[in-house]
This record gives structure tokens, sequence and C-alpha cells, in this order.
């Protein structure tokens, strides 16, 4: 079972199929996501596959902050992701409302509809920095 | 043949942003288009009037990731009128050349996205390549990739210094051959051709009377650019042509867009060469003396309208942002009818949304009562599926 649980964990970490949802920011992060993803820093060498569904998805990308009219969505998205599942939060309004903080129409931040494992701060977080993120949470992978 | 309606949207972008469509198919051919936003709705407008004037270019600057500059352009600028100041034109001449580069990555990675669309993902990897020299002058001029930052009520905060010009003006040359490049390969490319020529068809009568803007509208063979129009910054200056293409359809917006990149080349070289010695900025008072205006700027999109009304503190009273994507929904309602569900994804990114989400489709077939899902990728192949079939 360990070595099988061992092999499971190897082909994970080699290969996690993420899944990009923009709740409401700006564009800024989502650009700089697919930037991460473009020839220049090209994640997809890391083994990354940015998915179109997240029923196929190991990791969620969240971005901006969460609007009132797209949180139930985003929340019944998370739900069809099989476990094990992950989130992370790109950018500022994504951790906590950022510059939309106190706006009437924001939820402030994705952890307050779903479970987040990393923040990547900065508005927006330049791909090195989602890159780092990304390199974070498949140390977490390895680790457990 | 009884009709069909297929809700496209809102869930998850893979590179845009929430929207929902309804489109009635009947067959392969759409016969009705509607559209439904308000999924990305922060309430901006509302949160400007709580905070000064400053702290909105902060807040306006995040209205759009991409067009983030033109945002405080029209903003700082429609202050600066409240103000009655004149800015000084070292100033104006640096703001006009970050809005210039500012189409330009805006531009080529709407060609990027183009491409993507019609199943040809070559040209989405050179033009984002192409399109990182561009935020590297971004970063080198302003420090910020993104929200640069740049704009400030009565001038701009970063200067170019004398040592960055070389290299801007080295790194236009190599992006305007690329551009030459791009405009060489989508009109000889059949796969170009055979998805963009007679698609989505606007023609110059529709586009007028739909109010279209921008690319949109100069791709219908109208002369329309807010710059030529109603010169403000440095434009009244910078000698440029306003690029119109009268085929109407989404190859004409193809080729409005690329030339538009190599006009902003020759601009930003001339502008670099004629760069004015006096101040970046001037500084101005923080209470703006009551009024209103309505400030205009043709943002990448098209034209960009904020309306500011002032009641003599230092915190607006009104500001209204009207931008140019919500300007051309009706004309994508009109180019999508009688169009195939094939074309959908290309027609829609033609107009450059900046909302946008052909993600999640759900399919209601009314005759059998059945409900079948597709997100943007299925929809994107089916759609070059189709072609493929169609040709042979």
């Amino acid at each position: 079972m360990a070595v099988l649980d061992k092999l499971v964990t190897w082909s994970r970490v080699k290969s996690p199929w993420v899944f990009h949802m923009n709740c409401g920011g700006c564009n800024a992060c989502d650009i700089e996501v697919i930037a991460a993803l473009m020839p220049r820093y090209d994640i997809e060498r890391f083994g990354i596959l940015l998915v179109g569904s997240p029923r196929h998805a190991d990791v969620m990308i969240g971005t901006g902050t969460v609007t009132r009219q797209i949180a139930p969505r985003f929340k019944r998205l998370y739900e069809q992701m099989p476990e094990p599942k992950f989130v992370m939060a790109v950018g500022n309004c994504a951790i906590s409302g950022g510059v939309f903080a106190g706006c009437y129409n924001v939820l402030e931040g994705l952890d307050k509809v779903v479970p987040v494992d990393i923040y990547i701060p900065g508005c927006p977080p330049k791909p090195e920095a989602i890159i780092d993120g990304v390199a974070k949470l498949l140390a977490k992978l390895q680790g457990g | 043949m009884s009709t069909v309606k297929v809700p496209i949207g809102p869930q998850h972008p893979a590179l845009k942003e929430p929207i929902n469509f309804t489109i009635e198919i009947e067959g392969e051919q759409v016969v009705d288009a509607k559209v439904r936003i308000g999924y990305n709705h922060r309430g901006i407008e509302k949160a400007c009037e709580l905070r000064t004037y400053v702290r909105d270019i902060y807040l306006l600057e995040r209205v759009c990731g991409i067009c983030s500059h033109s945002h405080t352009t029209t903003f700082t600028q429609g202050v600066e009128e409240l103000l009655d100041e004149d800015v000084p034109r070292r100033g104006l001449y640096i703001r006009t050349i970050v809005c210039e580069l500012e189409r330009l990555h805006s531009h080529m990675l709407w060609l990027g996205v183009a491409g993507h669309e019609i199943g040809f993902d070559t040209l989405l990897h050179y033009t984002w390549r192409d399109r990182e020299l561009v935020m590297d002058f971004l970063e080198m001029i302003s420090g910020n990739r993104v929200n640069y930052a740049m704009n400030t009520i009565g001038g701009v905060r970063r200067d170019i210094s004398k040592d960055l010009i070389p290299t801007l003006k080295k790194g236009m040359d190599t992006f305007r051959e690329r551009c030459e490049y791009y405009l060489k390969l989508c009109s000889e490319e059949p796969t170009v051709l055979e998805r963009t020529q007679g698609v989505g068809v606007l023609p110059t009568h529709m586009a007028r009377k739909l109010g279209a803007v921008g690319p949109t509208v100069r791709a219908s063979a109208v002369d329309m650019d807010c710059r030529k129009d109603d010169p403000c910054a440095a434009y009244d200056e910078v000698p440029f042509e306003v690029c119109t293409w009268d085929s109407c359809d989404v190859f004409a917006r193809v080729a409005v867009r690329i030339l538009e990149m190599i006009q902003s080349c020759n601009m930003i070289q001339w502008m670099l060469d004629h760069l004015p010695k006096d101040e970046i900025r001037l500084k101005l008072k923080r209470r703006v003396p009551e009024g209103e205006v309505l400030s205009r700027y043709e943002a990448p999109r098209g034209e960009l309208i904020h309306y500011i009304k002032s009641n003599g503190t230092d915190k607006p009273e009104r500001v209204k942002v009207r931008t140019p994507t919500l300007a051309n929904w009706p004309s994508v309602e009109y180019m999508l009818k009688g169009c195939y569900i094939a074309d959908v994804p290309i027609i829609v990114a033609s107009i450059d949304p900046c909302i946008s989400c052909t993600d999640r489709v759900t399919f209601v077939d009314v005759e059998k009562e059945k409900t079948w899902v597709w997100d943007s990728n299925q929809l994107r192949r089916y759609g070059i599926e189709f072609y493929k079939k169609k040709r042979w």
C-alpha cells in the first residue's frame, strides 16, 4: 500500500493540472497567470497543465476578490474538483479583498468561501512569484 | 426546424472573465443572441465616492488589468480639467508613451487570443513571447508590469532616463519587424484566412447605428479615433494615421489591430526623439473646485469615457465609467446572428472583450429535452473539427 501511495504522490507532483478561475478580479492577475504559462516563463515544463474543467483539476488558481454574484458558482466549482484538491489565492484581492475591501458587492477573499492552501501576494504578483508559489505547493504535495 | 437555446457562461474563464450569453440556434446556425453581464460587478463607482482623488487613481487603475493606464489617464485628465491647470509637456509625453506601450501589449495579447480561438496556438505562443518585450519596457519605465502607477493628478510620477531612450527605440524597431511579420502571416496563412474572412460581418451602417467603438468600428471602415477627433495628452502633436479596413469582418479587426501596433511603434519613437525638457509633474491642490467634466480617451479597445462630478471637497461626488467593451456588446449580438456555432468564440473575441467567457456551455435540445454541457475547450475543439470536415 505504501508503494502505491508513493506512486500516486510521485505522479501527482510530476504533473499537477491546474484550473484557473476569475472570481471578479481585474484581469491583471489573470494575464500574469497566463504569462507564467507562456514561452518566457513556461511553467508547463514542470508538468503543470492548464485545464478547462474543474473535474480534471488538482489545483484551482483563484484570482480576484469574490463578488456576491460569483460566490455560489465558485463554491460549486470547488465542490466539483476531485480529492485531494488545493486552492491557490493569487493576488491581494484573492487574499483579503485588496483595493476592493469594503465595497458592497465583494466578499473580501477566496478563504471566505473555500479553504485556501497557498497565498501569493502582489497586485498583481509577477509570474516569478506565481512560479515560486507553485513550487511551494509542489513541495507541500510531496510532504503529504 | 425548431430553435435551441444555448446558454454560454458565466463559469470559469480560461483567459477571460465571467459573462453569460444565451444563444438561440437552429441546426448549425445562430438565430439570436443575448448577453448578460454583471458577474464581475465590484462597486467601484461607489468606492470612488468614498475616497479622495489621489486614492481614486489607485482604485481606478484596477478597473481593468489590461487597460489600467487608460483608466488613470482618463481620470487624471478629467480632474486636471476641473482644476483648470496645464500639465507640463514632458509629463504629457511620458503619459502618451506609456499609453502607446499599453496599446502594443494589449493588441499583441489580443492577437494571441484570436489565434487560440481559431485553433492556431503557434500564433498564441509567438505573440505572447513578443509581448514580453513590451512588458520589459513597461517595467523599465515604471517598475511594474501590469499596474504601472505612472499617472498622477498633474503629470506622471516617474521620468524616462536618458540611458533608457536608445534601448526603447531599438526595441520598437524589433517590435515593428514582428508586427510586419504578423501582418504578412495573417494575410497569407490559409488557417487564419479561412476562419476570419467573411466571419462576423458588421456593415458600416450597422457599426454606426449600434455605436461600436475602437478597432471594431474602424474595421467597419469608419474613420473614428478619439486620439484624432478629440486629442488629449500629447496626441495633438504626435503624427499618426487612423487605421481602417473596409472588409468589415473578423479579418478586418485583425488587420486594423496589427496596423495600429505599427503606428504605435512609430509614435513612441517620434515621442522619444521629441521629448520636451521641462518638468514631469505639477503639484496641484487636493481640493477640486465644484463642477463636472466628461473625459474621453481612446483605450486599446475603443473610446473610454469618465464622467466626474465634483462638489468642492477632496472627494468626488460621482464618478461614472463607460468602458469600450460595454459599447461593443450590441455589435456582438448583431454579429452572432446568422453565424455558425463554430464561429462564436472568435466573433466574441473579435471585439477584444474585457469581460468575457465562452467557457461553460449548456446545450438544451428542446425536442429531446436533453441537456449537455460543454466548456470552452470543447467548444473551441468543436469549431476546429467543424472546419476540418467542411474543408475536406
